[in-house]
């Protein structure tokens, strides 16, 4: 299908002659790709060349001299720390959102086309996905505080049993958790959505029809067939959790120890003047943990495909 | 390699399932039920708890609140420049790699999802320190990198949006009638693309009207940073602006996708698509149309 079109869209290409010279051959292309020149330039200009400015920027020094110390800081004590914590939180709040996420996108998929439910669950995805920061911290504050909403009904419920005195706060990673899951699920939802539109109908009959059960379908077909696509969106929301600052910067006024929140607070000079360089390092090394994550799962994929060969 | 969420699907093309899977449906209504339910109490309580902490009088007094005018100005005219920008680079290159160079699709997704994984705050720290000075003291610099942002969101509105017709016979009846590429872009394949373009849109302006990290690391009051300045002074007012932003977006995606699907059954194509993403492989999935 790729040929025909380029054919019918660019008909001079097949009529100029049969064996076109090297020269004509490197022409035509750069016509044809320079198509894409405007995004390329801007995606080179407005992404590629602020994350090489960071990584140069992490290897200096204030005066410019070039250092490994900022990155030596960067991976010890509290920075050390906040990474761990920032990974673990990424984890947590991809897996657990992920699962979640993938239950309501399929209650939603065998929902019949087109109906209020379904129209509801969509858009409401694309709001919720975007929502974060103060707004979403003032949501789980009015739900979840000491005085909040939810906080009260459990104290009504269970005669006066306060979670803040049993070890509960919203203030630490396990609170900012429960409303990254405010984002990470409608998110989760949309991206795996299209995964499961995916699943044919015919397949499931067809298994029906030689004799295989519920759990059979979905160890053998359903489960197979989506696990990559699962694995991607999982990447996509450790990705999203990970990048999060607003969200754990406004619930917790910046005390918790999480990478994204560290780098604000020195590029903001909140904590000393002329550590730019230190947050340079840090978010290099948000970079660096984003490619293993994703060349972690390339691999794993491949070795998904060839299982599913 | 991708697939499409949709909230229609012409039914045509999978006519013979349709029976056995009505009947699967109605044998799962239990935990269907209770998976959403589960949903709609997470989702829902904190609205209504948000709701009950600003009372309907924070509600009105939004609008007058200091400095609510200019902060949500501003905000407005970053959602214009990034919504123009976006539309004029995203749909050319979209329309361009579909048509002309459908293997670039897999690099254009890979691409088009790094704003998602990079984090945004080491993002606008590295635009701070390359920008020239003569955008540096402007907004219009974040209204530029938002357009990165909402990449992800556009280019996969409009190549679902794209899939959803057959383009390709459009746009070789049109070049054999001797239209160049800009009046085939603008004549018949935009007027085609109108719901994607508007859930791109609606994508991209609430990317904008919630965006603090990179408003607030640049030192602008945009209005979510206007929310979190106004927060220390008045809570129920700034949780009041808050939810009102949700909703009126909200609404916005809803009314966009029923018309949206609404006109599109017309012509008789059945999908209105808001977020795809590729399945990495996993199969060649487009609902419903044969390819």
């Amino acid at each position: 299908m790729a040929d025909s079109s380029i054919q019918a869209v660019a008909p001079e290409a097949a009529a100029s002659g049969a064996t076109p010279g090297p020269a004509t051959k490197i022409i035509r292309g750069a016509i044809r790709w320079s198509g894409v020149l405007p995004f390329a330039v801007y995606v080179a200009l407005g992404l590629a060349l602020p994350t090489i400015a960071i990584a140069i920027g992490a290897f200096k020094t204030n005066a410019g001299a070039a250092t490994l110390g900022n990155i030596d800081t960067a991976v010890h004590g509290t920075y050390l720390t906040g990474l761990r914590t920032s990974i673990e939180l990424s984890v947590v709040t991809a897996i657990v959102p992920g699962i979640f996420g993938l239950l309501i996108a399929y209650a939603i998929h065998t929902a019949k086309r087109g109906n209020v439910l379904r129209r509801v669950v969509i858009t409401a995805s694309g709001v919720f996905a975007n929502f974060g920061g103060v707004p979403l911290a003032l949501l789980f504050i009015a739900t979840l505080s000491t005085t909040g909403v939810v906080t009260g009904w459990i104290k009504d419920i269970f005669g006066g049993f306060n979670i803040w005195n049993h070890g509960f706060t919203l203030f630490n990673a396990f609170g900012v958790s429960f409303a990254y899951m405010y984002f990470q699920i409608p998110l989760m939802v949309l991206v795996i959505l299209p995964a499961l539109e995916g699943l044919r109908p015919a397949w499931r009959e067809a298994a029906e029809n030689m004799g295989a059960g519920t759990w059979q379908y979905w160890r053998y077909v359903a489960g197979p067939v989506l696990f990559p696509s699962f694995l991607g969106c999982l990447l996509l929301l450790f990705g999203s959790a990970f990048s999060a600052y607003a969200t754990a910067e406004a619930l917790t006024g910046g005390t918790v120890a999480l990478t994204p929140i560290q780098i604000g607070a020195l590029l903001n000079g909140n904590v000393l003047a002329g550590q730019e360089n230190l947050g340079y390092a840090l978010g290099l090394i948000m970079v660096v943990v984003i490619a293993i994550v994703m060349v972690g799962y390339t691999i794993l994929q491949r070795r998904a495909a060839r299982w599913l060969r | 390699m991708a697939a499409i969420a949709s909230t229609e699907q012409s039914g045509t093309s999978v006519p013979a399932p349709a029976a056995g899977a009505a009947a699967r449906r109605r044998s799962l209504p239990v935990w269907r039920w209770a998976i959403l339910l589960i949903a709609a109490a997470y989702f829902l309580i904190p609205l209504y708890a948000a709701l009950k902490f600003a009372g309907f009088k924070a509600f009105t007094q939004v609008v007058g609140y200091q400095d609510f005018g200019s902060a949500f100005a501003l905000s407005l005219r970053l959602a214009v420049i990034a919504t123009v920008l976006t539309l004029v680079l995203m749909v050319p290159t979209t329309v361009y790699v579909y048509l002309r160079l459908p293997r670039m699709r897999r690099v254009m997704e890979a691409i088009t999802i790094l704003p998602i994984v990079i984090p945004p705050i080491v993002l606008i720290i590295g635009v701070l320190k390359v920008a020239p000075g003569s955008l540096l003291g402007t907004p219009n610099l974040l209204g530029l990198e938002y357009v990165i942002l909402a990449m992800p969101f556009a280019y996969r509105s409009l190549d679902a949006g794209l899939r959803s017709f057959d383009v390709k016979t459009l746009v070789e009846a049109s070049n054999s009638l001797g239209a160049g590429w800009p009046t085939t872009l603008w004549r018949v394949v935009i007027p085609n693309l109108r719901t994607a373009m508007l859930s791109a849109t609606v994508l991209t302006v609430a990317l904008v009207l919630g965006e603090y990290t990179m408003a607030s690391l640049d030192n602008f009051q945009t209005f979510p940073v206007w929310i979190v300045n106004f927060e220390q002074n008045s809570g129920p007012v700034s949780v009041a602006a808050s939810l009102l932003a949700l909703f009126v977006t909200w609404i916005l995606l809803m009314l966009i996708v029923t018309v949206g699907s609404r006109s599109s059954r017309r012509r008789g194509f059945g999908q209105v698509t808001l977020f795809s993403v590729g399945a990495g492989g996993a199969g060649h999935t487009t609902v419903g149309e044969p390819e």
